[in-house]
């Protein structure tokens, strides 16, 4: 009975300050929606670097005139050779098959008259440290009806490992805008404080305990930390929804239907529980400095 | 200790007992001075047995809502000690006051009532606090608020209520949890002759179930109809 009226008391007071209420709750809102939609791209990055690859890799290209002998000649010694995990063979006619199918790229083909591709091979190797992938780049270079070697990957290992850098950094502000939406409730359960001590006083007079009189400052802070989380997941989804709007004529001139997924379910819950977790605690560090004593004294 | 255990205690004193029990309200060379003023009170010492019917007279500043503020810790004394049911008041831990002042029902002179809430919540407050079930409370409630003729006035805001109603409504929330004393700091001020008679009959009623009760009061038609002894206090002392 005791919590059902402190919420009720709690949801009231929202409902007297509407304007008040929403305000918090949008500093709130903004302080985690900041670090969350940082997190949220950069996880969409990750797993579009993901999709195109990260495995170590290297491209080794014929030259234009080698033969199908030459190319098996290089292929038997790619597998022998020290680092090599797999080889895989792509013919010119693959290649070139594979490329028809790019938008666009249908009439330029055709009007080379010829297949202007060369036999290449795929080779993942064992070890990803760069030095080793240049290593063996300038060994195959040197080998006979070889006409180019080519790192792949690389790019999409270091757009990985920014991506890690943003999801630390996103991290790192949810921490430091963590700490100012603590703050915020902290600041507001105060004003709570002031604007209720007659309130407070009456409460401790006629005999409630220090848990009582806490209580609802505490649902407030809670509360208000799940109004904000909940606005919160709002504006990301809105972002999100907006972002997408922009992003799918782009996604369509590369030929794909690239698109960010709305905040999943799981991490959600995480937004709205972390909301709830710090607005309570906001809450909590407020009445115990601001409830320290018995006001009826 | 629990409201009935201070009703216990108090009918003791009924019984024809060989040895007197002790007194439930003991004060003993109490000062108050507040920061920047003169004393408040000055060496009180007095005791008060449970069951017993006290009014604090005296004029404006003479030190008796002070008193009455020391007894369930809302002021601390200065010097002395006020030992209440033998709970040394003033040594009380922070965390224990709320329990002692459950035991008393407090009717302050300025009523402070909560004006966010109906009249029916504000009297609702002791028992919420206690813990009680809605239904055993909201007939409590009622109770009272029949008791003290504002029943039909549940749902009122306190704003709406006249000066008198609010006072009475104080008085409802003083005793809807039946305290086992009952402090009342001038309970007819702002009441016409005849509420203030039956609020008189209330205390008188509250007294023979054998409530300590303790009036700061400048009426004195209620001392007139409740007859209780009389502790007259002059420029914080008590005057002979």
């Amino acid at each position: 009975m005791q919590h059902a009226r402190a919420v009720h008391g709690t949801l009231t007071a929202f409902a007297r300050a509407p304007l008040d209420t929403l305000f918090n709750a949008v500093v709130i809102a903004l302080a985690l929606a900041l670090p969350a939609a940082l997190w949220q791209v950069a996880g969409h990055l990750q797993g579009a670097s993901h999709r195109a690859g990260t495995a170590p890799q290297l491209s080794v290209f014929m030259a234009v005139d080698a033969s199908r002998d030459d190319a098996r000649a290089i292929e038997a010694r790619l597998k022998q050779a020290v680092g090599v995990a797999r080889v895989e063979f792509v013919p010119r006619e693959q290649a070139l098959a594979e490329l028809r199918k790019q938008a666009g790229l249908e009439d330029a083909l055709d009007s080379l008259g010829g297949n202007p591709l060369p036999d290449a091979f795929i080779v993942t190797l064992v070890d990803a440290a760069p030095a080793g992938l240049e290593t063996l780049r300038d060994e195959f270079r040197k080998w006979p009806r070889v006409a180019h070697v080519a790192l792949d990957a690389l790019w999409a290992r270091r757009l990985e490992a920014a991506l890690r850098i943003a999801r630390g950094v996103a991290a790192g502000l949810l921490g430091l805008l963590g700490l100012a939406l603590v703050a915020a409730t902290f600041n507001t359960i105060r004003l709570q404080i002031l604007t209720r001590r007659d309130e407070i006083v009456v409460l401790q007079a006629v005999g409630a305990t220090a848990g009582y009189v806490r209580r609802p400052f505490l649902y407030y802070g809670a509360l208000l930390g799940l109004t904000g989380g909940a606005l919160a997941w709002l504006l990301l989804a809105a972002a999100t929804w907006a972002g997408n709007q922009g992003l799918a004529p782009l996604a369509a001139l590369y030929g794909t239907e690239w698109r960010m997924d709305p905040l999943p379910a799981g991490p959600a819950v995480a937004l709205l529980g972390t909301a709830v977790l710090l607005g309570w605690l906001g809450a909590w560090l407020s009445v115990r400095r601001h409830l320290q004593r018995d006001l009826s004294q | 200790m629990d409201s009935e255990a201070f009703r216990l205690s108090s009918l003791l004193y009924r019984l024809p007992l060989f040895v007197a029990p002790p007194p439930l309200i003991q004060i003993s060379h109490v000062s108050k001075r507040y920061p920047g003023s003169v004393d408040a009170l000055r060496d009180i010492t007095l005791e008060i047995a449970a069951g017993e019917l006290v009014a604090l007279t005296g004029h404006s500043g003479a030190g008796k809502s002070t008193l009455l503020k020391l007894l369930p810790g809302l002021e601390r004394p200065s010097q002395g000690s006020i030992v209440v049911s033998g709970q040394n008041v003033g040594r009380l831990k922070a965390r224990a006051l709320p329990y002692l002042r459950r035991n008393f029902g407090l009717v302050f002179d300025e009523v402070k009532l909560l004006y966010d809430r109906t009249a029916f919540d504000n009297v609702l407050l002791p028992l919420d606090i206690l813990g009680f079930d809605r239904r055993e409370a909201a007939r409590r409630v009622r109770a009272a608020l029949d008791k003290v003729g504002l029943l039909s006035r549940e749902r009122a805001n306190p704003l709406a209520l006249s000066g008198g109603e609010q006072k009475r409504l104080s008085i409802a929330r003083a005793i809807v949890h039946r305290p086992a004393i009952l402090l009342a700091d001038e309970p007819t001020g702002n009441l016409d002759a005849e509420y203030a008679r039956g609020i008189g009959e209330l205390f008188r009623a509250f007294h023979q179930v054998g409530v300590t009760v303790v009036l700061a009061t400048h009426d004195r038609e209620l001392v007139a109809q409740l007859a209780p002894r009389i502790l007259a206090l002059d420029h914080g002392a008590l005057a002979a």
